[in-house]
């Protein structure tokens, strides 16, 4: 973009602005690549900050922090092992619920669905991320535990002797509500990627089987879950770091008992859930040991993310965004 | 499709195995919207009796017995709160996507942005909470709890939002408009300010809006920031009462007419969250890129 010919003396083309005319450019490359480095700066100051506060529980208890099992307040004793199994048995139920749903829906939407409908579903689906964790709360806490409560006792008793399943009494809240909640609350982001993921399956490889005798059934599962089985895999697993950090719907649910539930239908408690809990009346040693179960929180998220996007970028083929809208632009030769 | 189905060699267990199958992705199709129908069913039941005459024009009591009141100062302080997370997330967002797409684009630079950027939709929201408490809250930077630092946790949680969804459309202005503009001699900024910007201008809108939305839902960076008020406050350095802090406390009380509250409160902030996805969606249909 740069003329390279005509030059007046001084070695400055014709074409070539002035120093103070170009000025505004430089300052508004720098202003925005500043506004850049700010989220790096903003992600490293926090991760700092947090293991700053949260450094007295760990040089006091160390990994124990996470392995033990003994939460109790009032003798002023933390370890959060039954926090850490609260939130991946959660997240564990809500991927098992939500994921082979959100996959399935995302398939019939691509794959099966009339053209008039699929623009509606599609928003329908969109909308369950839409509703307000506090409000899922809501309806989990007056609705969906109490309803489920007779169904769970009956499942309990009548399935005794499946482990983790059956044989206890189930509460009014426990790790079963929480994780169907967050099922609820990751289906629309697993199904939003799924259906992007599956919309890059070639429409040779579909026809090619479809060609070669498959039905319909039969192309969806040689062609299309294959082809977007990594993408899948990535969508799952930023479902499950949403489930994992889930808070106010959990603790509204989970029940809050620091304990290690036997089975699905015991309550229990969740890193999130804990901070959100606890942190009003908090002092001393317990607001860091909050903080302490923040940065487990924080660890697990990003690592969980991390590989998600790999996952994800890996399987969209350098497409970029979301939605289908992956458009590389070409290197325009400037900046 | 009917030439392939009616040939011989597909034996009926697989013509049963895929009729099957279909029905199955159907149904759970079905089961997806079961949780939005049920939701938005219990909301229209229980909150529509708690919106009375009083319901948007008092402000909770904060009493257990008598008179709770209503929501108007929590309707307030929400609107206030998004009102300047917004203002602090959507000019950084869109600048951020900017850099990213007119001059970072392949740099490594670029990319590593893109990814934290990408990680940082992940990071929980209460995250944002705690890390606004260590910052500002514990600090007492400007007072104790106050509005502006729960807009500050809000406008966090929103940038991500931001950054993602302005990429996307700033990509789809196509080249040829910039290097148009380029070629008539304008420098970056005018080509930035007069062509890019405004070509994607309702797409921007559609990603601010639906950040606007999740921000307006969003309780747990305001748990540890905003402290706890009642009354009806247009003051941002003071404590402020929001719509999901007052259904959160709410659902924990014992008394039916408080929770009656939270259902009201509940049905009110679904609506505005759906009105801004809405206008968001009818935004990107009817712009030309999105």
């Amino acid at each position: 973009l740069e003329a390279s010919s005509a030059t007046v003396t001084g070695g400055r083309s014709v074409l070539e602005r002035s120093p103070a005319a170009r000025l505004p450019d430089q300052a508004l490359k720098w202003g925005l690549s500043g506004l850049a480095a700010l989220i790096l700066i903003i992600i490293a100051y926090f991760f700092i900050r947090l293991i700053g506060q949260s450094g007295t529980v760990f040089s006091h208890y160390g990994l124990s922090f996470v392995l033990r099992n003994d939460w109790d307040t009032s003798r002023n004793i933390y370890h959060g092992a039954a926090l850490l199994v609260g939130t991946l048995v959660t997240s564990a139920i809500a991927l098992v619920i939500g994921l082979p749903v959100a996959v399935a829906s995302a398939i019939f939407l691509n794959e099966m669905c009339p053209r008039r409908a699929r623009g509606i579903l599609t928003v329908l689906v969109d909308l369950l991320a839409a509703v307000p964790s506090v409000v899922y709360g809501l309806w989990g806490v007056f609705v969906l535990a109490p309803k489920l409560l007779p169904v769970e006792k009956w499942v309990a008793s009548t399935f005794s002797f499946i482990p983790w399943i059956g044989g206890g009494t189930p509460t009014l809240y426990n790790y079963f509500i929480a994780g169907l909640i967050l099922a609820i609350m990751i289906l629309p982001i697993v199904s939003a990627i799924a259906r992007e993921v599956i919309a890059t399956v070639p429409a040779e490889h579909k026809e090619a089987a479809l060609a070669l005798g498959a039905t319909r059934w039969e192309m969806i599962r040689m062609a299309v879950i294959p082809y977007s089985r990594s993408g899948i895999t990535g969508g799952a697993m930023l479902g499950l770091g949403r489930a994992l950090g889930e808070t106010i719907a959990v603790v509204l649910v989970i029940g809050n008992a620091p304990v290690i539930g036997h089975h699905i239908f015991n309550q229990g408690y969740s890193l999130a859930a804990v901070i959100a809990n606890e942190f009003g009346e908090a002092q001393g040693i317990h607001v860091s040991a909050l903080f302490a179960a923040g940065l487990v929180l924080f660890v697990l998220t990003l690592i969980v993310n991390i590989i998600a996007r790999w996952f994800v970028n890996r399987s969209t083929h350098g497409r970029r965004g979301t939605g289908g809208t992956g458009v590389t632009l070409a290197p325009a030769g400037d900046a | 499709m009917s030439a392939l189905t009616s040939l011989p060699s597909i034996s009926p267990r697989r013509r049963r195995t895929d009729r099957i199958m279909r029905g199955l992705l159907a149904a759970l199709t079905i089961v997806a919207l079961i949780p939005l129908v049920l939701v938005i069913y219990y909301l229209l039941k229980k909150g529509l009796g708690a919106w009375s005459g009083s319901f948007f024009t008092t402000d909770p009591t904060g009493a257990f017995f008598g008179n709770p009141g209503g929501v108007r100062s929590a309707i307030l302080g929400s609107l206030e709160i998004v009102a300047l997370a917004t203002l602090i997330a959507v000019p950084i967002g869109i600048g951020v996507a900017l850099y990213l797409t007119e001059y970072g684009k392949d740099h490594w630079f670029a990319s590593t942005v893109r990814y934290f950027v990408d990680v940082m939709t992940g990071v929980p929201s209460i995250m944002f909470g705690l890390f606004i408490y260590i910052v500002l809250v514990k600090a007492h930077i400007g007072g104790n709890f106050t509005g502006w630092k729960a807009s500050v946790a809000i406008s966090l949680l929103m940038l991500p939002i931001v950054i993602r969804s302005s990429e996307v459309v700033l990509l789809l202005v196509p080249d040829s408009l910039r290097e148009a503009a380029l070629a008539l001699g304008a420098p970056r900024w005018r080509v930035l300010s007069k062509i890019v910007l405004p070509t994607a201008a309702p797409g921007l809108l559609t990603g601010a809006l639906l950040a606007v939305a999740r921000g307006m839902g969003e309780t747990a960076p305001l748990l540890f920031t905003v402290g706890t008020a009642f009354g009806l406050t247009g003051n941002l350095g003071s404590q402020m009462n929001t719509l999901p802090f007052q259904i959160y406390t709410d659902i924990q009380s014992p008394r039916s007419a408080i929770v009656t509250r939270a259902w009201g409160a509940g049905l009110t902030l679904v609506l505005l969250v759906l009105i801004l996805n809405i206008t968001a969606r009818a935004i990107a249909r009817r712009s030309r890129v999105a």
